[in-house]
């Protein structure tokens, strides 16, 4: 892969919180990170982490109420790709989600934390901000400093 | 929007489900729409093939966990078939491989389905 020193100014993308924008949110990430020549192995990571992250905001923080307002704000520098998600929904407590246990969800014929699992997983940092009665926000950080 | 579909063959005992296509948050209704019918009806050998499958979220994944016990009460089970290795990835990471017999091929996910009714048989 030749290396690339490009930069990508700030890009946002604000959407409402429903479902069928997922597709949408990830075109534009992929587009964005693409951009800046990230391989597409981890273009697929990063992705989906933030696909995650959003349908925890849709079905969480707004339970599926679909006006509310989700913003993607993503920045590539220094060999950072961030991706900054806010939302205006219920607050959110991180602490509050266990590891997934799939024996217990087989068990109980639910299922619940595997998104935020994948997350952690993919990412190199996931980091949460909560401001009751204001706004969360989670900010993911892939670093490509490795040569691919 | 992201397109997926479902399509389900009838193979004697044994029921496939194709998947193509994106499946998200959005999309995985589609896919309990399909599981649902298929329990409805009794078929409870049930083979999936992942070979059109580009893209699975969690949500995606929680499909598979809804129906599993359902079926294995009735005798039954999903196979999981002919994933990519992006997808494969996905499943492993949360330790799905523990859970669900999974196949390189659908012939083979078919066949397994087959010698298990004929020990049942003997």
């Amino acid at each position: 892969m030749k290396t690339n020193n490009k930069k990508i100014k700030e890009k946002e993308l604000v959407v409402k919180s429903r479902t069928n924008n997922l597709s949408f949110i990830r075109d534009f990430v992929y587009g964005a990170a693409a951009e800046v020549g990230i391989p597409a192995d981890i273009i697929e990571n990063i992705i989906l982490a933030v696909d995650e992250a959003c349908t925890n905001i849709i079905k969480h923080a707004y339970k599926s109420y679909p006006e509310g307002e989700i913003t993607i704000r993503l920045k590539y520098s220094n060999k950072k790709f961030t991706i900054l998600i806010v939302d205006h929904g219920a607050p959110f407590k991180p602490e509050s989600v266990p590891d997934p246990d799939l024996q217990k969800y087989y068990r109980q014929h639910r299922i619940g934390g595997l998104g935020m699992y994948l997350m952690k997983s993919l990412m190199d940092e996931v980091k949460y901000v909560s401001i009751p009665g204001k706004y969360n926000q989670v900010l993911l950080t892939k670093n490509l400093t490795v040569t691919h | 929007m992201a397109e997926f579909s479902t399509s389900v063959k009838d193979a004697g005992d044994v029921n496939i489900i194709y998947l193509k296509g994106y499946l998200d948050a959005h999309t995985a209704p589609t896919l309990e729409n399909t599981f649902s019918n298929l329990i409805d009806r009794e078929r409870y050998s049930i083979v999936v093939n992942f070979k059109d499958l580009a893209y699975i979220s969690s949500a995606g994944l929680g499909v598979f966990m809804a129906f599993i016990e359902k079926v294995r009460e009735n005798k039954g089970d999903i196979k999981l078939s002919a994933m990519s290795d992006k997808v494969f990835n996905i499943f492993d990471l949360l330790g799905f491989p523990l859970l669900y017999e999974i196949f390189k091929t659908e012939d083979e996910a078919i066949t397994k389905f087959k010698e298990i009714k004929k020990l049942e048989n003997q």
